[in-house]
């Protein structure tokens, strides 16, 4: 019983940095620009397929595959917020949700006409034999994201702290009047959190790619269950979104081992509701921690 | 009078257009209308946002179509049934959810409808899972099918009519004058002796009704629903209904519904690029007119005639 439970925690944790990244993207463009991207799944989506071909397809050498996968999405984010978002006259939350769907829509249609209907999977980063923890196995798959995920975080965290786009980026979060007025250009600063929170779902995208099979129409539940993370742990808080995401994905293997896997998909909701009605700031929200 | 004319046009078109894709095509637009409606009335006139209404459209239709198929129901018994159901789910998700506002209040909604959609997928037993719910029963009134070609039509659009018409009523009245209060400023509302939060609640439900009401004229029109028909890019495409039509405007929703009606028909022709389209032309509407296809094109006309008259240096908006 706790061999099995331990299972269910290792699984669990592994899907929870891959929702703990997704969720990092929506977090940092929410707290940068106060805009919610329904298209952030189709990020993990195109970061899944360009790490297939170019790492696969294409042979080039894994590190290098992960660098312009990430970087292409990171591109992508950064046309969306010049051509569609910013071209807006008048900028009502419906109206740039309305566009951030179609944008979703739009990048869907493209994959499907590059990569075709067909799942796809990539093997594992590398071929390491599996340890064995108390009876139960930890991929190394398992070991790569969890890195992977831990070197993105602490990156971030270097980012916010230490560099002056970095403590830029948080005045904005802060106060974007505020900022304007001491000279920051946020409409630079958004253009860099809309590359940022997509290269940021990219690598959500290349994680998940040897875990499971990759398709045009992967995205939107990707998305939406990395943005139930977001909440969980409170919109606009970084460690929150970290959090958020460990506590999905630990309580959804749970929830699938113990109960039952027809309830898979809606466990995130479930949860999404939970913290709505009790503290609709989330765990780690606003009141009660600063982001980074 | 508009009533009239509205009424004579559903008429008219009904009595001409003979072949039945077309026929088929106005019906959805039909349904698509009154699912439109609701939602316009929650989000255009109370300024309350659902990203989950497919939830009560799939209630609707899963409520007959289980009471019918497993149970041996007669439709016309369903439906008082299935209106029920859905005003004590509508209630009881409202009374926590409305507490919400903004995003806050758009995710909730969201999750609700996951949640609905996992359910009508998953409870195959009586729902039939991912393959569906076949065999439901069409409407007949003593013995005369209403489901198929005019009769559907007529039926579908005499609902819609009535809807329209107790929209106006509602929209018209104290309580409308109180929601559109609550869109502008909540608290101002409060302040004003609005029960705000009563309010909410009852046009949640009320719209939950329409959208359960389309539901119930959905599945025993096609006879057969499946979970995908209620999923989340369907409360998308509603809310998209409201948005390309115009918020706040009865007559943008029947636009709206028309629009991503026809849209995806024609768009057929595209066939791969179809999504392609598809996204390019919801961005480029919502880009280029944000207040929606009505007020986009009374403002194209009005500037138009400005630029007739004053040919002068007028600002560019």
């Amino acid at each position: 019983m706790l061999q099995e439970v331990l299972q269910y925690f290792f699984s669990g944790v592994t899907n929870g940095a891959i929702y703990a990244v997704i969720a990092l993207g929506f977090t940092m463009l929410f707290g940068t620009t106060g805009l919610i991207n329904f298209a952030q799944g189709e990020f993990v989506m195109l970061g899944a397929l360009g790490l297939i071909t170019l790492w696969k397809g294409l042979d080039l050498p894994l590190w290098l595959a992960f660098v312009l996968s990430t970087a292409g999405v990171a591109a992508t984010g950064l046309l969306l917020e010049r051509l569609a978002i910013r071209t807006v006259r008048k900028p009502h939350p419906i109206v740039l949700v309305i566009i951030t769907i179609g944008a979703s829509i739009l990048l869907k249609g493209i994959a499907m006409l590059a990569w075709g209907k067909d799942a796809r999977s990539a093997p594992p980063f590398s071929r390491h034999p599996p340890l064995e923890v108390a009876g139960a196995t930890l991929l190394s798959q398992s070991i790569w994201i969890i890195v992977i995920v831990v070197l993105v975080v602490l990156a971030l965290q270097a980012f916010y702290r230490k560099s002056l786009t970095g403590k830029a980026m948080q005045a904005c979060a802060i106060n974007q009047k505020a900022a304007l007025l001491i000279g920051i250009p946020s409409e630079r600063m958004t253009l860099l959190a809309f590359a940022l929170s997509a290269g940021m779902g990219g690598i959500g995208g290349i994680l998940v790619a040897p875990v499971t099979m990759s398709s045009y129409d992967m995205g939107m539940l990707l998305g939406l269950k990395g943005f139930c993370a977001a909440m969980l742990g409170g919109l606009g808080s970084s460690w929150g979104a970290v959090l958020g995401g460990m506590l999905l994905g630990i309580l959804e293997a749970l929830g699938v081992g113990l109960f039952s896997s027809s309830l898979k998909d809606a466990i995130a909701f479930f949860l999404l509701l939970g913290i709505l009605y009790l503290r609709p700031s989330g765990i780690l929200g606003e009141k009660a921690v600063h982001r980074f | 009078m508009r009533q009239f004319t509205f009424a004579a046009a559903i008429l008219a078109l009904g009595l001409t257009v003979s072949q039945s894709y077309h026929l088929q095509l106005l019906t959805f637009i039909g349904i698509h209308t009154l699912l439109a409606l609701g939602l316009n009335m929650l989000m255009g006139y109370a300024g309350q946002i659902s990203l989950g209404h497919a939830a009560f459209y799939g209630l609707g239709a899963y409520g007959t179509g289980i009471l019918t198929v497993h149970w041996g129901f007669s439709p016309w018994a369903g439906l008082p049934l299935t209106l029920a159901l859905t005003f004590v789910v509508a209630f009881l998700v409202a009374l926590p959810m409305l507490k919400l506002s903004g995003y806050y209040l758009g995710m909730g909604t969201l999750g609700f409808g996951m949640i609905a959609f996992v359910v009508f997928r998953e409870w195959s037993s009586l729902t039939g899972g991912d393959s569906g719910l076949v065999g439901i029963p069409a409407l007949d009134v003593g013995g005369v099918s209403l489901s198929s070609g005019k009769a559907g039509y007529f039926l579908v659009w005499a609902c819609v009519l009535l809807a329209f018409f107790a929209c106006e009523r509602v929209v018209d009245s104290r309580v409308g004058r109180a929601l559109r209060a609550i869109h502008d400023s909540e608290r101002a509302a409060a302040a004003m002796g609005i029960d705000t939060s009563r309010l909410k609640v009852w046009v949640f439900v009320f719209s939950a009704l329409l959208a359960s009401l389309a539901g119930f004229l959905y599945a025993h029109l096609v006879t057969f629903i499946s979970p995908n028909s209620f999923d989340f890019l369907v409360s998308v495409r509603i809310v998209t209904m409201v948005v390309i039509g115009g918020m706040a405007s009865i007559w943008g929703s029947l636009l709206g519904a028309a629009v991503l009606t026809i849209l995806p028909e024609w768009l057929h022709v595209f066939t791969d690029y179809e999504m392609v389209v598809y996204g390019l032309i919801l961005m480029t509407i919502m880009i280029f007119l944000p207040q929606g296809l009505t007020r986009g094109i009374l403002d194209i006309h009005e500037r138009s005639k400005r630029k007739d008259t004053a040919a002068s240096s007028a600002p560019r908006s």
